[in-house]
């Protein structure tokens, strides 16, 4: 067994001041004997009279004192709410009597039902969440692992002058909140906001982003005169597959869930970019080195030398980005809403929504435990895919 | 970064040499320029602030204010038009209660857990590491739902009970106090242990003062994420005497308080609300580094 963070959870303590450095003081401190411990009482003759026996009985209660707290918060509230929505969510719950006590209507597995296999309203709502996040998904994954990776070789040189501010610069998106960064996306992307100012210096008249539900691959393939995107007509428009017409699958993200792509990028890069910076700064010198001498130009030391190095880290990258992702909500809650036109829908905000807004709690926790199997299969993918490089008998002691 | 000098001078020299110089212009503009594109935001965030209302619509991008105001900021404290202020003093107060609370809780009970998963033998614990790693498996957005659910049974909602009891512990935390204790030699604690000093005296007298890296990593990142925490906020309580300023934000920015866009006032609220996570991140940002480096931590 092993897992995606072992590796990199290590180094941690490390690149907050190595643990080793904090030893010596203590590990020599006086009153250490000099045999190990379990020398016996001869070396400390304040040691407990109990034999072995008496210390293990004592270790294990000390163990499962230590832990109660985690078991009891983490028991209480989460693993129990868990199977208390698990049962909710073959309910028909409104959210206000007790849905325990046998008031709320048993209905088997009909909000599952409603979700994937019966034609109706709520298939369509559902699908087109996933839709929408699945373009999310195809665009803020590449470009963010893109973004970090470039972050991190400019941060990389060492003979560019302020990297240190630079990479200040870049990581504090990350770092602040959610719903502030959100706020301050609402202001710039406003209609006649400064995105807009700044696209019309050089002659573009961007768009009324919040407000338009056009996909921006149907505009492409207007503009390419494939098809009209205010009147799809055709084989298009005439096919639907799960309640949505070929022509809504393949219209891409509308304009509106571009700019929460653009956040997504903009705050998730710094992140990505010391990933990447730390695999890139454990690339053995010897290996550039031996390529520089053999008279290879950066092009190629960046084929060759740089990009098969970071081919684990690129695969942890993308899989984290996979796994956060399918979980957007903080960034639709405060810039849409799942408005225009439900093209910022996501799987999350629609459980949310479902629940809180229209009083559907067992549809709501049916939506949730739909995306929970989606990202416990990708984190499962991760973690299998990864676990040869984390092989170490950790967890056998 | 943790290179030692000696090291970093040799280290330090690139392997191959300069671009030629008008590559490096053309270099240092485009990274000036990627630069700009992380940092404007904010300091767009910041002037806006101190602009008016029809101001802020006009010059979006206008880095000085055409008539400076405090306005917006001395609505957010309460100093003027008291009525139709946004109370975003209780926010504040809110967000600093639960945030202080959390990180006390997380520090000790993930240091707890942490050094009994590492070092104690007792029956079960494998079994308990396994069910924290699967705990880190699991997204938050799911637990939304079955969050206000358990509250709703147990009465906690809309508590500072209910917002605060659940944040106490995090899985992240306690992986990464685990792999922190795993790394330190089992001689100092036997050395402890044979002068007689009890389980509770070694992990507390001996173990934990080594453990400040890890500590003050654990201490920022719990602070961080419960000042930034937004959906247990949202789910767990109802009523404005509740808010913090995520969920207080969040649902006057989406559209709840008052007429009108108010973006001035909007960005004072959301700059202040960034400040105390910033000033952190600027006095220990090697911290900060080296939690984004424990990987899955943020969520």
């Amino acid at each position: 067994m092993s897992f995606r963070t072992t590796r990199s959870a290590r180094r941690a303590p490390s690149a907050s001041g190595p643990p080793a450095a904090a030893l010596p003081p203590s590990a020599g401190s006086p009153g250490a004997p000099d045999a190990p411990g379990g020398s016996g009482p001869t070396a400390a003759p304040r040691a407990p009279r109990t034999p072995r026996a008496g210390r293990r009985r004592d270790e294990s209660a000390w163990g499962w004192l230590f832990v109660s707290p985690m078991v009891l918060v983490l028991g209480l509230f989460l693993m129990l709410p868990i199977l208390m929505a698990l049962w909710v969510s073959l309910l028909h719950w409104d959210g206000r009597s007790n849905p325990f006590g046998g008031q709320a209507e048993f209905v088997g597995l009909d909000n599952y039902r409603s979700l994937l296999t019966e034609d109706g309203l709520d298939r369509t709502l559902f699908v087109t969440s996933l839709r929408n996040n699945a373009y999310y998904v195809l665009l803020t994954v590449p470009l963010q692992t893109g973004v970090a990776l470039v972050l991190a070789l400019v941060v990389n040189q060492r003979l560019l002058r302020a990297r240190s501010a630079l990479r200040t610069a870049f990581f504090f998106p990350s770092v602040t909140s959610s719903i502030a960064v959100s706020t301050v996306f609402l202001f710039l992307f406003q209609g006649s906001g400064a995105v807009n100012s700044l696209l019309s210096w050089i002659g573009v008249k961007g768009p009324n982003w919040f407000a338009d539900p056009r996909g921006v691959l149907s505009l492409l393939l207007g503009a390419l005169g494939v098809v009209d995107p205010d009147h799809p007509s055709g084989p298009l428009a005439d096919h639907s597959l799960l309640g949505l017409s070929w022509y809504q699958w393949l219209s891409g993200p509308s304009v509106a869930m571009c700019t929460i792509i653009l956040l997504a990028v903009w705050t998730t890069s710094g992140t990505f970019m010391l990933i990447f910076l730390a695999a890139l700064q454990d690339i053995p010198r010897e290996l550039e080195e031996s390529a520089a001498l053999e008279g290879a130009g950066r092009f190629q030391m960046l084929r060759h030398i740089t990009l098969p190095q970071l081919r684990p880290v690129l695969f942890l990258v993308l899989t984290l980005g996979l796994i956060s992702t399918w979980q957007v909500f903080d960034q639709v809650y405060v810039m849409g809403q799942g408005a225009p036109g439900n093209t910022t829908l996501t799987p999350a905000f629609l459980s949310y929504s479902s629940a809180f807004d229209d009083a559907d709690f067992g549809q709501g926790a049916a939506i949730a435990f739909i995306l929970l199997a989606l990202i416990l299969c990708l984190t499962a993918l991760q973690r299998w895919a990864l676990r040869e490089r984390d092989a170490r008998p950790g967890r056998t002691r | 970064m943790t290179a030692h000098a000696r090291t970093v001078r040799t280290q330090g020299r690139p392997v191959l040499g300069r671009f030629a110089l008008p590559w490096r212009l053309l270099g240092y503009a485009l990274v000036a320029g990627l630069g700009l594109l992380y940092v404007l935001p904010f300091v767009l965030q910041l002037v806006t602030g101190f602009k008016t209302d029809p101001d802020a619509a006009a010059h979006p991008l206008g880095l000085l204010p055409v008539t400076p105001t405090t306005a917006a900021y001395q609505r957010l404290f309460g100093l003027s038009r008291a009525g139709d202020g946004v109370p975003f003093l209780r926010w504040l107060g809110n967000s600093a209660l639960v945030a202080v609370l959390v990180t006390a809780g997380r520090v000790l009970f993930d240091s707890m857990a942490g050094y009994a998963l590492a070092r104690l033998r007792f029956p079960g614990r494998s079994l308990l590491f396994a069910f924290v790693l699967a705990v880190m498996a699991v997204p938050g957005v799911a637990l939304l739902i079955p969050k206000f659910l358990v509250l709703n049974t147990f009465g906690l909602f809309d508590t500072y009970t209910g917002m605060i009891l659940p944040l106490l512990v995090d899985a992240a935390g306690i992986f990464i106090m685990k792999q922190f204790f795993e790394s330190v030699p089992r001689e100092v604690e036997e050395a402890a242990r044979v002068d007689g000093a009890g389980v509770f005296r070694t992990f507390w007298s001996v173990v934990l003062p080594m453990a400040r890296p890890a500590l003050i990593t654990l201490t920022i990142l719990s602070f961080q994420g419960s000042w930034n925490e937004f959906t247990h906020f949202l789910v767990a309580t109802q009523s404005s005497r509740y808010e913090t300023l995520t969920t207080g934000l969040a649902r006057f920015v989406s559209g709840g308080l008052g007429g009108g866009t108010q973006y001035p006032l909007k960005l004072a609220a959301a700059l202040l609300s960034t400040l105390p996570v910033a000033a952190l991140f600027f006095c220990f940002q090697r911290y900060f580094v080296s939690g984004a480096n424990a990987g899955a931590v943020k969520e």
